[in-house]
């Protein structure tokens, strides 16, 4: 008998397609942001939102994830900016490979900001490397607070969490810093921003966010570069 | 569910990895499974027995090796092993503590056997 060390990553050919494609976000200065969650907690919504404040002329492209159906893909054109969807058929997450493909016709010299919406499952996109600059979590009130101790991997990989529907907050049985609080015991640097899509409260918020995470993105490719 | 496609790669690498090894046929292959990592371990095992199965990989065997989160102290630079979400230093308490480890999706090692040098599991015609 005879053992032969492996020492490599089982997703290794996933992860090696990662890698190529986060080094071409670099390489053309595109911030490219992972968006998870359950199904129905507002990822399109909030994808609506953001389109919908970006100015028409932002460099800006969405990759949305179903299991079937191109409904996504149809709210998000309306905002005028290149949207594709990918269907995946039955898999419960996108992987490097599928975003590679969906990328393939678009010229990444136009883009600054790459957003991928994930197919709604709290588990199984956490594995995948999509080349990502940040993951980041959606969690609507309607979910409960112990969602992330339940499912801590995806939090514990995200750098933001959003908390959506907190215009529900009134009628719902939500403890939001119960929330807050599992949120960060899995992952105590995590930021946090709470946000109704529907009447649009701390939009503001999230907006600043992805500004911010903008700017610091580019001016680490470009200390890089120098 | 993705614990099908995380067998078949498993799978896959051993199928590759074999081809270094001519006259040789593999008995058990390990797997390190971060406690963060979202896989289910029963899962993978039932899946990857579900694709073994009937295949000349039938005998093959998966251990799953599972690693805790571990955290580093950033202030005495303790590593301690992180339960029930508790990421103090057990030592200096210090809040200022990282992650170093506890989202492993790795392949370990493979065990092969020559052909002929024991017959348990072994499939003589290949």
């Amino acid at each position: 008998m005879e053992r032969v060390l492996l020492e490599r990553k089982v997703l290794s050919e996933n992860d090696r397609i990662a890698a190529e494609l986060r080094a071409r976000f670099q390489e053309h200065g595109i911030l490219c942001l992972n968006l998870i969650s359950s199904p129905g907690s507002g990822k399109t919504s909030l994808l609506e939102r953001s389109l919908e404040s970006l100015p028409r002329q932002d460099r800006v492209a969405v990759l949305t994830g179903d299991i079937q159906t191109e409904n996504d893909a149809n709210r998000l054109k309306r905002f005028h900016f290149p949207v594709k969807q990918i269907t995946t058929g039955g898999t419960c997450h996108l992987d490097a490979r599928m975003i590679e493909r969906h990328l393939a016709d678009w010229r990444l010299e136009d883009l600054d900001l790459l957003l991928i919406e994930n197919v709604g499952n709290l588990v199984c996109p956490a594995s995948y490397d999509l080349g990502e600059a940040a993951k980041i979590v959606v969690l609507s009130v309607t979910e409960g607070e112990d969602k992330p101790l339940k499912y801590p991997s995806i939090f514990f990989k995200s750098d933001l969490l959003i908390l959506n529907k907190i215009d529900l907050l009134p009628y719902v049985p939500f403890d939001i810093d119960a929330a807050v609080d599992n949120a960060r015991k899995v992952h105590p640097e995590m930021e946090i921003v709470k946000v109704s899509c529907l009447t649009g409260n701390g939009l503001q918020e999230w907006m600043k966010w992805l500004e911010q995470r903008r700017t610091a993105y580019k001016s680490l490719l470009q200390e890089t570069a120098s | 569910m993705h614990e099908m496609a995380i067998a078949n790669s498993v799978l896959e690498a051993v199928r590759t990895e074999m081809g270094l090894h001519p006259g040789t046929y593999p008995c058990k292959v390990g797997v390190r499974i971060g406690e963060m990592a979202a896989i289910d371990q029963e899962a993978l095992r039932f899946c990857f027995e579900a694709i073994t199965l009937e295949t000349d990989l039938e005998s093959l065997e998966l251990e799953i090796e599972v690693c805790p989160r571990r955290h580093r102290c950033q202030v005495c630079r303790r590593d301690f092993v992180v339960r029930d979400y508790d990421s103090r230093c057990p030592q200096c308490t210090s809040l200022e503590t990282t992650c170093i480890s506890g989202d492993e999706l790795e392949l370990a090692y493979l065990e092969v056997e020559e052909y002929g040098a024991s017959t348990a599991g072994a499939k003589s015609t290949q």
